[in-house]
């Protein structure tokens, strides 16, 4: 093999992707196969004890999701990566592959709220404690870390307040308490920032986004840099006798590859929370134009949040590309391209205004999700973020009057189009 | 993989590298194998053997007979040909009297498995002319390049157009 350096795009077409061995195929296949016959006895033993690589029933691994996998690994700069049903088994399978009850995270309070859900009260069932604290105070992350915590967890674009997190000061305090940074990395996808180069250990993404890019599939994929010490003592489940497994132990046996190698054989086949092949291959052909579709998501969200941010019927743009932003030196940081096309507003009149707003939209769509092609908004305060105490919601910086937006690829004469339409109807 | 001093006269091996070391290998020594199958020379063992990697592996440990139905030699010099490969599983201490064995009896390739580590074994070997891998594992190693790597979901860096 070449020793070149293959650059992004190139790595978004073919990383994960050698033609079918047997058939010549150029494209991925799509493996829809539940199970995988062995070649013997031996074989089969072999592969359930770990000591072969391959394929022996879906919920672990089929070909499809391997190639996405292999694929988002190499994009994210990550050592591999482990696919999931949606964003959430994700982050669920990467938080819970490491605490268990009695232990304690330390989490950003500006997550999109179906996070906070499952931290504050799914996680909290099962005897995990989540601290949460404000994502720009890398002070507070620190000061909440006990001899208990197990990672520290954050946005790289928080959801939806836009707060950029400043991911090498959490390195820092996480490395220097001897704990991993895990990130969801959703917004801003590895065509605008790649968080293990800055430190992260964990990064999570919601596929169901920018990655898939046309609002038509869930999956979600956790990757990891490789690169931190599992053999401090801190994580006895990765240092001690795995009983399943012949008493083998993920540190010892696997070293930098024992954290996705538990992910994937001890977690992932206990949930059950395993992509879809044919979604795979949808995030696949997502990801073949993934810097392509970034750059005009970007281009359309930098030029809306300027229109909206000189509008005198706007009372606030909160976007960090805007330099008014609070967020904008750290945008300027780690997100040099762009952070992302998804960002808040809000009218004057309030609430209400706001209400009358989104019903007045022709073009733009009033739903629940971000990432798509098509422009897409959102009233949080009444929808993902609804289920949230008004303390939570405060915390996430989550106000009444708050509109999401996602801007999509259209013409952006006409997304501007509808926007002035809905503000005319809305201030008439 | 951790930082590591640089070695003078010595560069750890580039992936082509390492894939090439692996296709000139046919036998592997495994020295300081055990019988424990929870121990990684015990797992990686069983890999190299199987129908994935295929290789011939003789096991070294002088305080073993006989590991997965194998005989177990007592050391290097008593395996019945010369292998490719010394392949070790001790501490990093243990290193440099193990690469002057495998200078001694003509291996091509020093290889110490993962967290291992000695400055002053990849000089034995590699001034006199062999291979030297170190904190790697044969059995990922040969995984990233057949395919099992990919299986599992980690980045190979394998980009190639070929069947």
């Amino acid at each position: 093999m070449s020793d070149h350096t293959w650059g992004f795009r190139t790595r978004a077409l073919h990383a994960g992707a050698r033609p079918d061995p047997t058939t010549g195929a150029r494209a991925v296949p799509i493996f829809q196969t539940s199970s995988y016959v062995f070649e013997d006895t031996d074989d089969a033993a072999d592969l359930f004890a770990l000591q072969k690589y391959g394929m022996i029933y879906s919920r672990l691994g089929n070909p499809t999701v391997s190639a996405f996998e292999e694929r988002m690994a190499s994009l994210d700069g990550a050592l591999g990566a482990v696919a999931a049903s949606s964003g959430h088994a994700a982050e669920f399978l990467a938080v819970t592959a490491l605490a268990e009850a009695g232990d304690h995270i330390v989490s950003s309070s500006h997550l999109y709220g179906g996070t906070i859900t499952m931290f504050s009260n799914t996680l909290a069932r099962f005897g995990i404690e989540t601290t949460f604290v404000d994502p720009t105070d890398v002070d507070g992350f620190a000061a909440a870390i006990r001899p208990e915590t197990k990672l520290l967890f954050t946005e790289t674009v928080g959801n939806p307040s836009g707060a950029i997190a400043d991911i090498a000061a959490l390195a820092d305090v996480a490395h220097s308490n001897g704990l991993p940074l895990a990130i969801d990395s959703t917004f801003s996808t590895p065509a605008l920032c790649r968080p293990v180069e800055w430190g992260a250990d964990i990064v999570v993404h919601s596929a169901t986004k920018f990655i898939g890019g046309h609002g038509t599939s869930l999956g979600g994929v956790v990757c990891e840099a490789g690169t931190f010490d599992w053999g401090s003592g801190r994580f006895p489940n990765m240092t001690e006798p795995v009983p399943t497994y012949n008493d083998l132990r993920w540190w010892d046996n696997f070293g930098e590859y024992s954290y996705l190698t538990k992910v994937r054989n001890d977690h992932l086949r206990d949930i059950g929370s395993t992509l879809a092949p044919m979604h795979a291959w949808l995030f696949l052909q997502g990801l073949e134009t993934l810097d392509y579709r970034m750059a005009g998501h970007v281009a359309n969200a930098q030029a809306v949040a300027a229109w909206l941010h000189e509008d005198s019927r706007v009372a606030w743009v909160n976007y960090a590309g805007l330099p008014s932003s609070p967020h904008h030196d750290l945008s300027n940081k780690y997100l040099p391209a762009g952070p992302g096309a998804v960002f808040t507003f809000g009218l004057n009149g309030g609430r209400e205004a706001g209400s009358s707003f989104i019903e007045s939209l022709e073009l733009i769509s009033h739903l629940a999700n971000v990432g798509d092609a098509k422009t897409l908004i959102l009233h949080p305060a009444s929808t993902t973020h609804s289920q949230l105490s008004d303390e939570q919601m405060a915390a996430g910086s989550v106000t009444p009057d708050m509109v999401r937006i996602s801007v999509g690829l259209e013409d952006l004469d006409d997304i501007l189009y509808d926007l002035d339409h809905a503000l005319e109807t809305t201030h008439a | 993989m951790p930082e590591h001093e640089p070695i003078p006269g010595w560069e750890p091996p580039s992936a082509g590298e390492r894939k090439r070391i692996l296709d000139e290998t046919r036998s592997i020594a495994i020295v300081g194998a055990s019988s424990n199958p929870a121990r990684a020379s015990n797992f990686v063992a069983t890999y190299l053997r199987s129908s994935s990697a295929d290789y011939v592996v003789y096991l070294v440990n002088p305080r073993e007979t006989e590991i997965l139905g194998q005989p177990v030699y007592p050391s290097l010099q008593d395996l019945p040909e010369v292998p490719d490969m010394v392949d070790v599983f001790r501490r990093s201490e243990d290193l440099p009297p193990i690469a002057h064995d495998a200078v001694e009896i003509g291996a091509k390739s020093f290889w110490a498995q993962l967290g291992l580590w000695s400055n002053e074994a990849a000089q034995i070997a590699s001034s006199a002319g062999l291979d030297v891998v170190m904190d790697r594992c044969t059995k990922i190693e040969h995984a990233r390049f057949a395919g099992g790597l990919h299986l599992a979901g980690f980045d190979t860096g394998v980009i190639s157009s070929r069947r």
